[in-house]
């Protein structure tokens, strides 16, 4: 019980804007308009879990954005040139990983910081594909949209797939070995070496599988729209940052779980439409998300300075 | 000497969550005495130094100072009113210079004075050698050894004028020489007038260098005695409320075959040199000599930390090569390192899961993790070396040091190795838990384990090992057997002929 607190006290949260909404603005509560809202937000539940674990090894990723970008023009290149969507599944995720490949040997091997690393890739990502694609929308094929089903049913699709994926996640990260080095490399990269436990691999590992959970999510991206505007995805990497570290997720490393990405993500997620159905000015949709992210934070830094008085 | 007590602790408590750390502890320090605080792992001893210092606040209990009470204490206020404290890591800024560092701690704090740097230095240097301590105030203290910066510690506590001088367990990794010098400033603190706090589990300490004792037992004082009023063993019994047999488990077999076997390992970037010895099953080989003998570094190359440029190892009669942690693991060899404190025990994650962190191969064979498995694993060790823990799942950080280091142990004990390497392993660890260790490598080697026991303890090398190596300066200079002196032992780790004395 105690063990969830930081999760539950998000949910309790998350609970209170609900409830918020039924009393005031009981039409947010229509079953459509929630579907694509929860819909839309499936892939960033996704990246969000790769970014997640990037943190509790103690590292970052804000290249994800110009991953995601690059993904799902590619996936959306491949789909327009008639790819089947089950082949077009495993090349993105290739590709992702390939993406986390390069920002995992920078970071683990060769030891540089990730934040610059990743600024790095962010920029020459983002740029590489200006380069290449001018700019150009990719139009894609109607088979492929909605997954080939009724939009209702796709969207359904994406979202149980999304929590599917999280879960299963969430299980590794409990139940593996690995899961468990990921932790305690977080916490203490140096004392994991000594228990036998390979730190730069651990961290490869992590940055490749952001990589190839950003290649899936672009993919889900992809089937909800009919066209892939190059600019997609931009910002992505605040928002995942911004859900794990409102779920609980410690910036320091080795502490927080999945559970606790997805409390903070659908948090995040309800402020804006809330916003609408509130007549609260869209402004304040920023400054609001701020807050709550500086809460966060600060819940954080209480905790750890209760932990280790000294 | 005044008799009037300059720090007084009245009935202090202080609880974390469910764990009663402090239950009504009372303690009064004299100027001008050497009061030492005594008490197993757990008693509450370095919590009740924090509170001292304002890192954590009572949560009932006064505090005088020179007749006037402490109220709201924090680390900054705590200073000025003159308690400093030396905590086992120095908490220096490695970056700067010593003479910075003083000056950060000891000029007036304000933003936009000018630095007088001739000034600076000079303070630092006369500072430095008030307390006798040979170092360079330009040097960066990342340079210095541990040892030398406990002395800028120092240094920094008498420039704040410090009326109250708290060490925290301080000679857990100091040479013979550098205790000596310690104990030196010690008596010098003494004379001064200042009160010195000093917590050790080293009886022999206490009993040369303290003036008066306390003695914590589950958070409360059980007594307060003068010097000459105890012995150790009376220290002990009110220590832990019973008897402790200090003697030495006596090895139970004959050693077997040759199990671990150096053939001119070494690794030479490091700084050392071959060494060749070989470990019999059953057998425990003590590894003797000073601090900087170059004993941890063989250690950790058998380990494959730093891996060795020269050599072979054998195990069982088959070569192996050992390039990596994992390797060592995988052939069956198990260290425990030394300096716990630092990275013995990945402190956020729960015990249990420190427990099992390397042996998971073992503990879960099919590849997941069994919390029920983990939970009877991390109890039985538990229970076996007297970890002084709520639960399985408390953070390893929630422990107290000597308990975090029998977490260490327990974690490569669960490895079932065939080859284990204890880096002071008794370091920190209380009277009581130190003889169980002391009987499980016993009963470990027994069952056939090969153990290398490097420690600083000469008594304890002495007791427990079957045969001694000594090193020196990287290499192993002498083999000794079984009934060999403290004398043996020392002038061959000194490189001197036992005429000249190890005085
Ligand atoms: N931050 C904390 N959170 C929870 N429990 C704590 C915390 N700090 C200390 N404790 C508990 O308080 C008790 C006293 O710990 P303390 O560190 O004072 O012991 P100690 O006497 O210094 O032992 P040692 O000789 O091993 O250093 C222990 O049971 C420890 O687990
Ligand atoms: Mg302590």
């Amino acid at each position: 019980m105690n063990r969830w607190i930081r999760e539950l006290s998000v949910l309790g949260v998350l609970g209170l804007l609900l409830a918020l909404l039924a009393w005031r603005a009981p039409a947010f509560f229509q079953l459509q308009p929630l579907l694509s809202l929860l819909a839309r937000e499936a892939p960033a539940l996704v990246v969000a879990c790769g970014v997640a674990m990037v943190i509790l090894v103690r590292q970052i990723d804000i290249s994800v954005g110009s991953q995601f970008s690059v993904c799902s023009v590619f996936a959306g290149v491949l789909a327009a040139a008639g790819w089947p969507l089950a082949a077009v599944v495993p090349v993105a995720v290739l590709a992702g990983g390939s993406l986390g490949l390069v920002n995992g040997l920078l970071v683990a091997w060769l030891g540089l910081p990730s934040i610059v690393v990743t600024l790095a890739t962010l920029v020459a990502l983002r740029q590489g594909l200006n380069l290449v694609r001018q700019g150009e929308f990719v139009n894609l094929p109607e088979r492929i949209q909605w997954l080939g089903l009724p939009q209702a049913q796709g969207q359904w699709l994406l979202i149980t797939g999304a929590v599917a994926l999280l879960a299963l996640l969430a299980w590794g990260l409990r139940h593996l070995a690995v899961g468990r080095w990921v932790y305690a490399v977080g916490s203490d990269a140096e004392a994991a070496r000594l228990a036998g436990i390979r730190p730069r691999w651990v961290t490869l590992v992590t940055f490749v599988l952001m990589g190839a959970l950003t290649g899936i999510a672009a993919v889900m991206n992809v089937v909800q729209s009919p066209q892939v505007q190059p600019l997609t995805g931009s910002g992505l990497e605040l928002k995942a940052i911004a859900a794990a570290v409102v779920g609980g997720v410690a910036i320091s490393g080795g502490r927080g779980s999945l559970w606790g990405v997805l409390a903070g993500l659908l948090l995040l997620a309800c402020i804006a439409p809330a916003m609408v159905h509130l007549r609260i000015d869209a402004y304040w949709e920023k400054a609001i998300q701020g807050l709550i992210i500086l809460a966060a934070v600060m819940v954080e830094g209480v905790r750890q300075r209760r932990n280790h008085g000294r | 000497m005044a008799e009037r007590p300059l720090l007084v602790f009245r009935q202090i408590t202080k609880s974390f969550g469910a764990v009663r750390a402090l239950r009504g502890v009372d303690l009064e320090v004299r100027a001008g005495e050497v009061h030492a605080l005594l008490g197993e792992n757990g008693a509450g001893k370095s919590t009740l130094i924090k509170v001292a210092t304002g890192a954590h606040a009572p949560d009932s209990g006064t505090i005088h100072l020179a007749g006037e009470r402490l109220e709201r204490l924090d680390p900054a206020l705590a200073r000025r009113r003159g308690i400093a404290c030396i905590y086992q890591q120095p908490a220096l800024f490695p970056e700067l210079s010593v003479a910075e560092n003083l000056a950060l701690r000891l000029e007036p704090t304000s933003a936009w004075r000018r630095v007088v740097w001739s000034e600076r230095r000079r303070m630092a240097a006369t500072l430095l050698s008030r307390i006798g301590a040979d170092i360079d105030p330009e040097r960066e203290v990342r340079t210095l050894s541990m040892p030398e910066q406990q002395l800028v510690e120092i240094a920094s506590a008498m420039g704040a004028g410090a009326r109250v001088v708290i060490m925290d367990e301080p000679t857990a990794s100091l040479t013979r020489r550098e205790q000596e010098r310690l104990f030196g400033i010690v008596t010098a603190l003494r004379r001064e007038g200042v009160a010195v706090i000093y917590i050790s589990h080293r009886l022999e300490e206490i009993l040369t260098l303290a003036d008066r004792v306390t003695v914590l037992r589950d958070g409360q004082t059980v007594a307060c005695h003068a010097r000459a009023e105890v012995d150790e063993a009376a220290l002990i019994r009110l220590m832990v409320g019973r008897e402790v047999d200090q003697l030495y488990p006596a090895s139970e077999s004959a050693p077997g075959a040759v199990r671990l076997e150096l053939k001119g390992l070494c690794c030479r970037a490091a700084g050392g040199r071959p060494v060749s010895l070989r470990v019999r099953a059953g057998e425990v080989y003590g590894l003797a000599g000073l601090v900087g003998a170059g004993r941890t570094e063989l250690a950790r190359t058998i380990f494959g930390l730093t891996p060795a440029d020269a050599g072979e190892v054998w195990i069982d009669g088959s070569r192996v090569s050992i390039g990596s942690p994992q390797a060592a693991i995988a052939q069956g060899v198990a260290y425990v390192p030394e300096d716990r404190r630092r990275h013995g025990v990945v402190l956020e994650l729960p015990v249990g899961q420190n427990i099992s962190l390397a042996a998971w191969r073992r503990i879960f064979p099919l590849g997941w993790l069994r919390g029920d498995r983990e939970r009877s694993e991390a109890e039985h060790f538990v229970r076996a070396l007297s970890i002084k823990t709520p639960d399985t799942d408390a953070a390893a950080a929630n422990l107290s040091g000597g308990n975090q280091q029998k977490v260490a142990l327990a974690r490569w004990l669960a490895t079932r190795p065939r080859v284990l390497v204890l880096d002071e392993p008794t370091q920190g660890v209380d009277v009581g838990a130190k003889s169980e260790i002391h009987r499980l490598v016993r009963r470990f080697a027994a069952e056939g384990m090969a153990v290398l026991l490097i420690s600083s303890d000469l008594p304890e090398v002495l007791g427990m090992s079957d045969r001694i190596g000594v090193m020196r300066g990287g290499e192993l200079v002498a083999e000794l057997p079984q009934g060999a002196t403290a004398m043996d032992v020392m002038s061959a780790a000194l490189g001197q002929t036992p005429s000249e004395g190890a005085a």
